[in-house]
């Protein structure tokens, strides 16, 4: 190689500078195309937020619901049905589904596949049984109740990741240990709740239902808070992620730490499903839609996790939104998402049963 | 050209949950040269592979990327220096090989770095020695068997180090993308002085691409050096338990292995 007046470094191979060019600008398609779906799907988030927060027993115009929550005070009326009856209800769906949305595409791109939502993988199921376990034999409320339901969630995750650790991680034993761990959380839910007081059991039928309605204003605030603090850093983590999806042997070759990585990605999820359980109860299958939708918006580019977030949130907002307005019965957020999760969680057996992807 | 990287292995041991798979080998691999791993299956030479990428822990003994235990540098440090192209490596359905290549950048970028024009360059130049520029906008999982390799390897050469460590990069592959993936890897070693070590199968390809070979048996080094100078057939008797005829291959005057099977052997010398 003749290096003497060349500008590219030694390394470079004849041609390379018009295929760099070529790189730049399949690079620049695709974040213009992650960025153009990102900013979508947040001005639909924003949107919708507006709009579940307009409709009700009493309309409210958009404009009136964006001006009592950003600067309140020129209409009492106004403020207190946005702020004090609607903003709360809408806050959490707004939270739960962003926190959903991240934890399921984080745990499906780590362990390669669809299945592998936190919902699917117990993770979910031991926070709602530790939960259950709070409100029937302590009668917890409050910030008592996110941190019943967070220790279940971390004790769950931390069980399957050591059952499912043979030399490492691989996302078929995972799932099926996660679903077995699952099953487990469900029986322990269903024990407590044979044992339970009639009315505690009441009310514990009613949290495992989930509803966006019913998180207490501690829970929102600790949910808010981690959404706020474990966003953001879980966007900066998503580079690792997608290096990670290489498989093991690979990450290690980029020189990723990638059991630590892993586990901290995998915490970060945990902590969200966990607060996101407390606050709304166990709202099904959104964690397992949001990912692989938002992958298929943005064509696989990047991490996807912003977009996950977002798909994640208009669900909520959206079932919610049905399940107290639009349908002509009243239906809780969760019972909304499983109708239409269900049949997606069918399709997906189908498909990846068909790919060889699900076994 | 960057400074010159030493890798040593000194008195290793590795293993997974039984015994000792590779047992006390000690090793320098010469730089800037190409060395082939040959041996049986079950000899050890894929984990020798995998203990000097880092994929698996020494249970004794270490390995020295410039005379500093690999083990204990940080990880992206020694991404820096080695590269890694696994056995059967895994791709993320629906990602384009533009967007895989680039992943080969991840040591070189830091939590906020941006993109840069030095990044575009070296996915560039991977492309384009692997010859899958006009690939770059395709799906991985549309590829040919061939090209997909080809890829991959693009990926490790986005990584810019200079050593690269390869496990079985032919296997699965028709024997033109055999001839293809190891011309690619010869070129990258002379244009760039890249340090080459690879696990390979076909021993004439072995013989007549590496500089230099390692032949392994039950976890030891039975012979290592020229090819020219090492094989010979009571060396192949040794390490593949097979009876063999050693020619000088017509074209490039290294070793060419004949097998001597129970049949269809006896006519012609």
């Amino acid at each position: 190689m003749t290096a003497v007046l060349d500008p590219s470094p030694p390394t470079a191979h004849p041609g390379a500078q018009r295929v760099a060019q070529q790189v730049a600008q399949h690079r620049r398609r695709r974040a213009r195309r992650v960025l153009v779906v990102g900013v979508v799907l947040a001005v639909a988030v924003v949107a919708v937020f507006v709009l579940t927060m307009s409709v009700g027993s009493s309309g409210v115009a958009p404009l009136d619901v964006l001006r009592s929550v950003v600067a309140p005070g020129s209409d009492p009326r106004t403020d207190f049905i946005v702020r004090e009856l609607r903003l709360p209800r809408a806050l959490t769906s707004l939270l739960v589904g962003l926190a959903l949305g991240i934890s399921g595409t984080v745990f499906q791109r780590l362990l390669a596949n669809p299945l592998a939502s936190p919902d699917v993988l117990g993770i979910a199921s031991g926070a709602s049984a530790a939960a259950v376990a709070g409100l029937v034999l302590g009668n917890l409320g409050g910030l008592a109740l996110s941190g019943a339901a967070l220790a279940g969630a971390l004790a769950t995750s931390a069980l399957v990741y050591l059952l499912a650790w043979r030399q490492g991680i691989s996302g078929y034993r995972f799932i099926l240990v996660g679903i077995g761990i699952g099953a487990l959380m469900g029986s322990v839910t269903s024990y407590l709740l044979s044992k339970a007081e009639v009315a505690d059991a009441r009310a514990a039928f009613a949290w495992l239902v989930g509803s966006s309605g019913m998180a207490g204003t501690a829970q929102i605030q600790v949910l808010a808070a981690a959404v706020v603090v474990l966003g953001p850093l879980s966007g900066l983590l998503g580079r690792r992620l997608t290096v990670l999806e290489l498989g093991d042997d690979t990450a290690r070759g980029l020189g990723l730490h990638v059991e630590r990585d892993r586990r901290l990605l995998m915490l970060v999820s945990v902590v969200l499903v966990a607060l996101a359980t407390a606050a709304a109860g166990p709202i099904a299958f959104v964690a397992l839609m949001a990912g692989p939708l938002a992958a298929r918006l943005v064509a696989g580019a990047g991490s996807g996790i912003v977009a996950s977030a977002c798909v994640g949130a208009l669900i909520v907002l959206v079932a919610d939104l049905l399940g107290q307005h639009l349908l002509p019965v009243t239906l809780s957020t969760g019972v909304v998402t499983g109708l239409i999760g269900a049949p997606y969680l069918v399709w997906l057996l189908i498909a990846t049963n068909r790919s060889g992807a699900g076994g | 050209m960057t400074a010159e990287h030493t890798l040593d292995v000194l008195d290793l041991h590795l293993g997974y949950d039984g015994p000792d798979i590779v047992r006390g080998l000690t090793t320098a691999i010469p730089p800037r040269k190409v060395t082939a791993i040959i041996g049986a299956n079950a000899s050890g030479k894929s984990t020798l592979l995998r203990g000097m990428a880092r994929l698996l822990a020494p249970r004794g003994g270490q390995v020295l990327l410039d005379g500093v235990p690999v083990h204990g540098m940080r990880s992206v440090d020694v991404a820096r220096v080695v590269g890694l192209l696994p056995q059967s490596p895994v791709a993320p359905d629906g990602i384009t090989v533009g967007d895989l290549v680039a992943r080969g950048r991840y040591p070189h970028q830091g939590w906020f770095r941006h993109w840069t024009p030095q990044d575009d360059l070296a996915v560039g130049s991977a492309l384009a020695a692997t010859g899958t520029a006009d690939l770059v906008d395709r799906h991985l999982r549309d590829l040919s068997g061939g090209q997909r390799q080809r890829v991959w390897i693009a990926m490790a050469l986005a990584q810019e180090t200079d050593v690269l460590l390869l496990d079985e990069p032919t296997t699965f592959l028709d024997l033109n993308f055999q001839v293809e993936v190891l011309d690619l890897l010869t070129d990258l070693n002379r244009a760039r002085g890249t340090t080459v070590v690879m696990v390979l199968h076909d021993l004439n390809l072995a013989c007549r691409y590496a500089d230099h070979v390692v032949a392994m048996k039950a976890g030891e080094i039975v012979v290592e050096g020229r090819p020219g100078d090492v094989i010979d057939a009571a060396v192949i008797a040794d390490v593949f338990d097979l009876r063999c005829d050693v020619l000088v291959d017509p074209r490039s005057g290294t070793p060419m292995i004949v097998p001597l099977g129970r049949h269809h052997a006896g006519s012609r010398v």
